[in-house]
Formats: structure tokens, sequence, C-alpha cells
């Protein structure tokens, strides 16, 4: 009785030591967490934000204003309109709304097809690792920009405005693998090897069982951190398509393609200011969250 | 014998890269929709047998493994092919446009190595608060601009374009080199020095570049493919005739032996670049051992 007391008295002085190294660390982990949290908060009344940006706007992303063609700042436009009568602030809403639901998505996607890939190599090692290998080091040592261009210029152009988005988002997801493969072949293959799956072996668990119980809850940390990181790559890579008119296509509203109005309106405008800022403040956000993320872990550890 | 082994090896691998990378450019190319299409067959203004007649004049493409086959074999005898977009020998275009993107990606990787060594070592010895939020604020910003945004920025208040490149390298070189500096500022032997009373520079120049400088080389292989997918983007976006200009537009126009050639020569690019790097850092570890 009285040892269980005192072993519950020494976690609590480990827990409140913790704590307190958590407190008055170097890198301010307080500030870290309310700076991490304040970031979600962010990303969730902005998504909040784009999924209603109809109500929010007072009109639809394509509706145009003819009587309003290129329209200054007021109270109906608060972001002014475009040369085609078109609400800057409900094309800018409904493109955060593509570019914050259709990344996720496709780092989904990237993020399975690099754990089929790289921890189908990582623990089968010998051929298949080295065919893995190649294949990675094929599309890592491409120009990330150059590979998108070639792969999307060799799919149809002319499609649906709805068809160019899951066109360009399902490319992004389907090339993006070749880095977090990398990652999580190197963390599967660490875990191949390591004590506790030989113990897991040595009682008898073998095959899916052994993959699903065993490897995979450990390597969850790693696939979060692939699937985090992948997000604000494939925003930017939205958008620099876009910039290059290889994106969403017209009258669909994307980041890259509303930043293409720098081509032709070299004024001041307020929609492409709106819009880039929106961006830094989305891609900072996730940046926060992620490095974060990866600080607390390595604290806690 | 062991370096020999290596150096094959090495070519080898280079060699089987290169070479699945056009192979998987030219399925690509020949499987995607409308590969052969002449657009003027688009023309509804033309008849049955106008159709007819530009099918008859296109000329033959053969099977797709039959035409790799062919021009893997021409390539050996240094036949790049004939651009069917441009009606051009592609080893001329090549010839004529990579000085303009030599040049922007030199004048990239210097400015980008130089702003982030400039941020990155004094990162690694001194403990300012300003300095860090400065490299770290604009490093951030940087990272979370797109490219080709950021070059149509510096084209529309007339900057230099080649900054551009600096400015998008910049913050990955940085964020890479910070990491690898402070790690190696973190290591027993730098805290004994510092605990010695050695001097900031003496500790950073001789206790921790050293030990950064294996890896630092590494990135610089990596380095080049990033100023490539810069270079690229201020190529299209302000008109430059360089490589990077050409992959766009033979990508546009499904030009296949082109956009076949430039994937190999861009792949052996980062390739050589890497192998480089991982040879020098290897070299460099077997001096030290």
């Amino acid at each position: 009785m009285r040892g269980d007391r005192s072993q519950e008295s020494e976690d609590r002085s480990q827990n409140s030591a913790r704590r307190f190294r958590l407190l008055s660390s170097d890198s301010c982990l307080l500030s870290s967490f309310s700076l991490r949290r304040v970031a979600l908060i962010f990303l969730a009344l902005l998504f909040l934000a784009a999924l209603f940006s109809e109500r929010i706007a007072g009109a639809s992303y394509a509706h145009q204003f003819r009587d309003f063609p290129g329209a200054r700042i007021s109270w109906r436009f608060p972001l002014g309109t475009d040369a085609l009568g078109r609400d800057r602030l409900a094309r800018l809403l409904a493109a955060t709304r593509i570019s914050l639901l259709l990344a996720p998505a496709a780092a989904v996607f990237s993020t399975a097809l690099a754990t089929l890939i790289g921890g189908f190599a990582g623990y089968r090692g010998g051929l298949p690792d080295r065919i893995a290998t190649r294949g990675i080091d094929l599309m890592l040592s491409l120009p990330w920009i150059f590979l998108l261009i070639a792969a999307r210029a060799l799919l149809p152009l002319n499609v649906s405005p709805a068809a160019s988005v899951a066109v360009t988002f399902a490319l992004l997801g389907a090339l993006g693998w070749a880095a977090p493969a990398r990652v999580i072949r190197a963390g599967v293959r660490d875990m191949r090897d390591s004590d506790f799956l030989l113990q897991a072996r040595a009682c008898g668990c073998r095959g899916w069982r052994l993959l699903l119980r065993q490897l995979a809850p450990n390597l969850k940390p790693v696939l979060l951190a692939q699937f985090w990181t992948s997000i604000p790559l494939f925003i930017l890579s939205e958008a620099n398509l876009g910039l290059l008119g290889l994106g969403v296509s017209d009258p669909l509203p994307s980041w890259g393609n509303l930043l293409r109005e720098l081509e032709t309106d070299l004024k001041f405008n307020p929609g492409i200011v709106a819009c880039l800022a929106l961006m830094l403040a989305v891609l900072g956000c996730f940046r926060v969250v992620t490095t974060q993320k990866s600080e607390v872990k390595s604290q806690n550890t | 014998m062991h370096t020999v082994k290596h150096l094959a090896h090495l070519l080898v691998s280079l060699a089987v890269t290169v070479l699945l990378g056009g192979f998987l450019t030219a399925a690509l190319v020949r499987l995607s929709p409308g590969f052969g299409v002449d657009e003027h067959e688009l023309d509804p203004a033309r008849d049955v047998a106008a159709l007819r007649a530009l099918q008859a004049a296109r000329p033959e493409q053969g099977g797709f493994l039959s035409y790799s086959l062919h021009h893997t074999a021409a390539m050996f005898r240094g036949d790049l092919g004939i651009s069917r977009n441009w009606n051009r020998p592609v080893a001329g275009l090549l010839r004529e446009r990579w000085p303009v993107t030599a040049q922007l990606m030199a004048a990239g990787l210097l400015g980008g190595w130089a702003l982030a060594l400039i941020f990155a070592l004094p990162y690694a010895i001194y403990t300012t608060r300003i300095l860090k939020a400065l490299a770290a604020g604009l490093s951030g910003l940087l990272l979370c601009l797109p490219s080709a945004a950021l070059a149509l920025l510096i084209f529309v208040y007339g900057g230099p374009m080649r900054a551009v490149v600096a400015l998008a390298v910049f913050p990955r070189i940085f964020e890479y080199l910070r990491n690898l500096l402070a790690h190696a500022a973190a290591q027993p032997h730098v805290m004994a020095a510092r605990a010695r009373g050695i001097g900031p520079m003496r500790i950073l120049l001789w206790h921790i570049v050293p030990v950064a400088a294996p890896q630092a080389l590494a990135l610089a292989g990596v380095s080049v493919s990033m100023a490539f997918g810069a270079a690229v983007a201020v190529e299209v976006v302000c008109d430059f005739p360089g490589i990077g200009q050409l992959a766009w537009k033979a990508a546009l126009a499904r030009d296949l032996p082109l956009l076949v050639t430039l994937t190999m020569l861009v792949t052996l690019a980062t390739q050589v670049a890497n192998a480089l790097a991982g040879a020098l850092t290897s070299r460099r570890s077997e001096v030290e051992a």
C-alpha cells in the first residue's frame, strides 16, 4: 500500500516536473501551444467562411454584375469586382474553399500511395526495395514544377472547370508520393528490425495482423507528419500551375488563377493583395501547425 | 578497385534512372489523349477529303516500344531528334537556350546560398532573438509564396528577375542549413569548446562548419533541382528564351522528342549534381577518417 502511494507520488512529481519543463523550456512551449491553437482556430474559421462563401459575399463566384465591371472597393463589394463584374470577395472565398477542401484530399491520396510503396519496399527489402528506391530517386530528381507541367499538359486541357479541379488535385496527389515514400520507407526499415516486432513475431503475430496491430500504430506519427507537410506544398503547387495557365479553369476560381490578374492588371488591385495575404496566412498557419507539432513531439521525447 | 567498382555502380545507376525517365515520359506522352492529332484536323470547316489528306500527310509514329528504342539508339549517336512543334533539331534548340537558363540558375544559386549563409551562420553561434525572428520570418514568408507569383510581382514592380531564383531557393536552403548547423552546434565537442572560452567565430569555423559541411555539400546537389524549378517559373512568366520555357512549350504542344530529351537531360543534370555532391561528401569523410 505504502509502495503504491510512493509510486503514485513519484509519478506525480515526475508529471509536475515535466509540466514545469514544458512551461519554462527555452523554446517557450506555452506560447507555441497557443500559437498552434490560434493557427488551427484561424484555419477552422476560414474553412467555415469558405463553406458559406455565397452567404457571406451575397453572390455566387460566377455571378456577373454587368453594371459594375472593375468596381472599386465599396460596402457592396468589399474587394471590388473584376473586369467581368464578378465579386472578388466571393471568388476569393470560393478559391479558398477549393484549396482547403482539395489540398488535404490530395495529401491523403499521396500519403496513402506513399505508404503503399514506401511501406512495401521498406518491409520487404531486396528487389522490391531496390525498384521502389529507383522510382523514388527518379521522381525526386525531376524538379517538381517541371514534373507537374509535363504531366498536367499531357492530360486534356479543354475540360469542364469541375473536371479541371479534379484533374489538378488528382495529379498533385498522384505525383506527390515520392518524398513521403522515402521517409516512410526509412521508418518501416527501422521498425522492421526493431525489438518489439521481433518479439511480436516470436509470439506468433504474422502477416496482416503484424502490419495492422504492430507496425501501423507506430508508423502513425510519420504518416501524419507527411500528410500535414503535403498540404501547403499542394496549395502552393496549385497556385503555381494556375499562374502558368495549367491549373483550374475559369469560371471556377482558384488562388492561382486569381493571382493571374497580375499579368493584365498592373495597378494596385485589392483582390490580388487580399489573395496574397490570405494565401500567406493560410500557408503560415500550416507551417506553424507542422513545426509546432514536431517541436512538441521532440520536447516530449 | 573499390573506387572503380563504386564509379561503375554510380554510372549504371545514373544511366538506368535517366533511361527510366525517358521511357516514362515517352509512355505518358504516347498514352495521353489527343496525341498525334494535328490541330488543323479539329477545324470544322474542313471536309472529309481534306481530313484524310491531312492524316495521310502525318508522319508515321510507329509503336511506342519501337519509337523509344529508335529514339534511345539515336541519342547514343548524338541525334536528339527533330522537334515537331518547332520543326528544328532538338540539339540546336538546346544549344541556343541553355546559356539563358544556366546564367539564371547560377546567379540564383549564388544569391540563394549567400543569403542562406548570411542568415544561417549567425543563427548557429549567436542567440540574438531579433536576428532569429528576422531570418525565420523572411524564409517563412518566401516559402509561402509560389515562385510564379514571386516572379510576377518582381516583374510588375521592375525588380531584377535573377533575384527570383535566389529568393525562391534561399528559404529552402536556409531551413536545411539552419537545422544542420544547429545540430552541429549542439554536439558535445562544441559545448566543451564553449566552456573553454573559445571565441564564437573560431567555434563556428573550426568546430561547427566542418561537422555540417558534408551534409551541406549534399544539399548543394539538391539545390540545383530547386533552382531549375524556380527558373522554369521565371522563364515562363517573363518570356525568357531558356530551357524552362522550352519545356513548358513542349509540354503544351505535346512535342514528344523534345519532351523526352528534356526530361532525360534534366534527370541527368540533377543526378550528376547529386552524385558529385555525394562523391565529395564521401571523399571528405574518407579523408577525415
